[in-house]
């Protein structure tokens, strides 16, 4: 069992981002740790990317806010190895396919091992396209986490087959950022990945309050907020660790009322 | 040449988020269907010829053949098209697609507005929906097409993340069709995106080749020894290349847009400045850094302002079969200017660097040597603009 899925035993994981160095790098570690104290099971952390084309204008904005800052994946990664130190949590990058194609593969699986990092999602490398990276990935022990969208249909049951960490459900169409109301039947969705798989599956994008993630989580193994977060980020800025801790715990404690349903 | 992933040698491929996946296979199923139908390529021959005004012509440039001394020159008149560019014989073919698809709305990205103007003309004419996705810079540089677009019943939305050119709508296009599929066609304008876009693409615009091939043999009982066309994603120029790819005597001649030059980061020349990259879900060649962050590219046309080429061209390269070579602002402006006072045509600008780097060459080929340039474009949308960059402030 890999750390990731076994951060999903006997209880619904609450999956944290953040877009590493918005504003600063040291705003990041705050957040993750404060993140991690607050019941955080796993974390997600962006790498910025200049074209983000499967984020909506929030994350975008995060995204903007790194690079003007000046971050870069070696930063990251030195980011990453001061984390491990104490954080014990599974943590997986999310990116885009260029940021590891440029760095070059190789070299980027080989330093995701040797930081400690567990998986990694880009959401730019379709089923089609894994054997871009999954020799690689399986070479250095990362998960290459799959995403399922609302439109994946016939191509749930292939997708699952292979899956490996956990799976990334995707609740609605379009790109991500809070929503209102989700109206996917994501029920029958989870219902052929549990057919298809053992792995755990969550439920990202649109979800920001604690109902939310409370109804996404009642139906699959987990809640992932991404943009949410990002906004208390925005808002306060280097200010916002306390922030994103104290949402976190409220978002945990509505996943912990669904865990013993 | 492309094999069942939408592959040109190491480049092309899929690499777009799965809630867009069954749209692209559903995309391909069709075109797989359609490009073999009789019926639905007898309507869009009808549409392309007595709509568009198909086949353009391939006029002799006799007075810049004599001017420049050397090989005899033929434009090809893109600019004649319905809608002032080459833009309209690939959007006609997707939107007559589309709507056998059961699809009752085109998006679309555009950067100099003609891409955008064509799909907004061809949804006006088969009572389509219409969103276009347009940098913000260029709708200011391109408002006559804004316009255009406008009074076409298009909706032109102002994209303002990114750097508010080409790129940025394309990202936004993307955005807005994962989250509108099920009634929506992306009539991507280029040869690019992921497969099958760059393969549909060039075949709705292989049609220019087709006929220069036809008309030069016609008029001159050979093939050209060159054809140069302009490059962004790379459309014109693959339209131009494809039915010559075969006849390894034909050079095949890409021009870039270098911006202020090649040695500086104001450029939009993929080929000589970029490298492999994976992006708007193909791999191809890109501009960006090193840590593969896609560069802000610079170029005077708004047509060329991309920091990618399509996969078919990045192969063409990598196999030497066509070269890629920068023009500068500066080129591309003193041919705008000298296409019109010598042969009385106002070339896009876009099209403006395929005629710069012909008067390089001409003069320099033989007498009895055959140059075709595609003149993708006109450039009437361009006046005001050209105008701005001598110091002479017009308004529209």
């Amino acid at each position: 069992m890999s750390r990731i899925t076994s951060a999903f035993e006997n209880k619904k994981a609450f999956i944290a981002f953040v877009t590493c160095g918005d504003p600063d790098l040291s705003t990041t570690a705050a957040c993750v740790r404060s993140a991690v104290e607050n019941g955080a099971d796993l974390i997600e952390l962006g790498i910025p990317f200049s074209d983000p084309t499967a984020e909506g204008p929030v994350i975008q904005g995060a995204n903007l806010r790194a690079l003007t800052g000046g971050v870069t994946t070696d930063k990251i990664f030195d980011l990453v190895r001061e984390l491990r130190k104490d954080v014990g949590v599974p943590m997986v990058f999310m990116t885009y396919a260029n940021v590891v194609f440029s760095y070059g593969a190789e070299r980027f699986f080989s330093t995701c091992r040797e930081i400690g990092i567990d998986g990694l999602i880009l959401p730019d490398l379709p089923y089609e396209e894994k054997e871009e990276f999954q020799p690689l990935a399986h070479k250095y022990g990362i998960d290459l986490i799959s995403l399922i969208a609302p439109t994946s249909e016939n191509r749930i049951a292939m997708i699952a087959k292979e899956a490996e960490g956990f799976l990334y459900i995707v609740s609605s169409l379009g790109v991500t950022g809070t929503r209102s109301e989700i109206k996917t039947d994501l029920q029958s969705i989870v219902e052929v990945v549990r057919q298809n798989t053992d792995i755990p599956c969550a439920i990202g994008f649109g979800i920001s309050t604690p109902e939310q993630a409370a109804r996404m989580a009642g139906i699959s193994d987990g809640a992932i907020v991404g943009s949410a977060i990002v906004k208390l980020i925005e808002k306060y800025g280097q200010e916002a660790p306390a922030h994103v801790g104290g949402y976190v715990r409220k978002m945990k404690d509505a996943l912990e009322a669904v865990s013993f349903i | 040449m492309t094999n069942n992933n939408g592959r040109f040698g190491i480049h092309g491929g899929q690499y777009i988020p799965e809630t867009l996946m069954n749209a692209v296979i559903e995309l391909e199923e069709a075109y797989r269907h359609y490009k073999n139908d009789s019926a639905f390529n007898e309507e869009l021959t009808a549409l392309l010829n007595d709509y568009a005004g198909r086949p353009s012509g391939l006029y002799f440039a006799e007075k810049m053949t004599r001017d420049l001394g050397g090989a005899k020159i033929y434009l090809k008149r893109e600019d004649l098209n319905h809608t002032g560019s080459h833009k309209i014989n690939n959007v006609l073919g997707q939107a007559l697609l589309a709507k056998k698809m059961g699809k009752t709305r085109l998006i679309a990205e555009t950067g100099a507005g003609q891409h955008g103007v064509a799909t907004a003309t061809a949804a006006a004419l088969l009572d389509m929906e219409c969103v276009v996705f347009m940098g913000e810079e260029d709708t200011v540089r391109q408002a006559l097409n804004v316009y255009r677009m406008r009074l076409l019943g298009a909706e032109v939305i102002p994209v303002k993340s990114g750097t508010g050119t080409l790129k940025d709508a394309v990202s936004e296009a993307m955005r807005e069709w994962t989250s509108r599929i099920a009634d929506t066609h992306y009539c991507l304008g280029s040869v690019m995106g992921p497969h099958p876009f760059p393969t549909i693409v060039r075949d709705f615009q292989a049609v220019i080749s087709r006929e220069i091939k036809a008309q030069i043999l016609a008029k001159e009982g050979k093939l050209p020894d060159a054809v140069i066309a302009c490059v962004g994603g790379g459309s014109n120029a693959i339209g131009s290349f494809y039915h010559f790819i075969g006849d390894k005597d034909v050079r095949l001649i890409g021009c870039e847009a270098a911006g202020r030059g090649i040695d500086t980061f104001e450029t939009a020349a993929t080929v000589n400045t970029g490298r492999v990259g994976i992006f708007h879900g193909m791999k191809s060649y890109f501009c960006q850094d090193e840590y593969g962050q896609i560069a802000p590219v610079y170029s005077i046309s708004a047509g060329l302002d991309y920091p990618g080429i399509g996969p078919e061209h990045a192969h063409l390269h990598d196999i030497g079969r066509a070269e890629y070579v920068p023009v500068t602002d500066d080129e591309a402006v003193e041919a705008f200017e000298y296409l019109s006072k010598t042969e009385g045509i106002i070339p896009a600008i876009e099209s403006a660097h395929a005629v710069a780097y012909a008067r390089k060459i001409a003069s320099v080929m033989k007498k009895d040597q055959i140059l075709v340039i595609t003149i993708s474009g006109r450039g009437d949308k361009d006046c005001a603009a050209i105008a701005r960059y001598r110091g002479e402030d017009i308004h529209e």
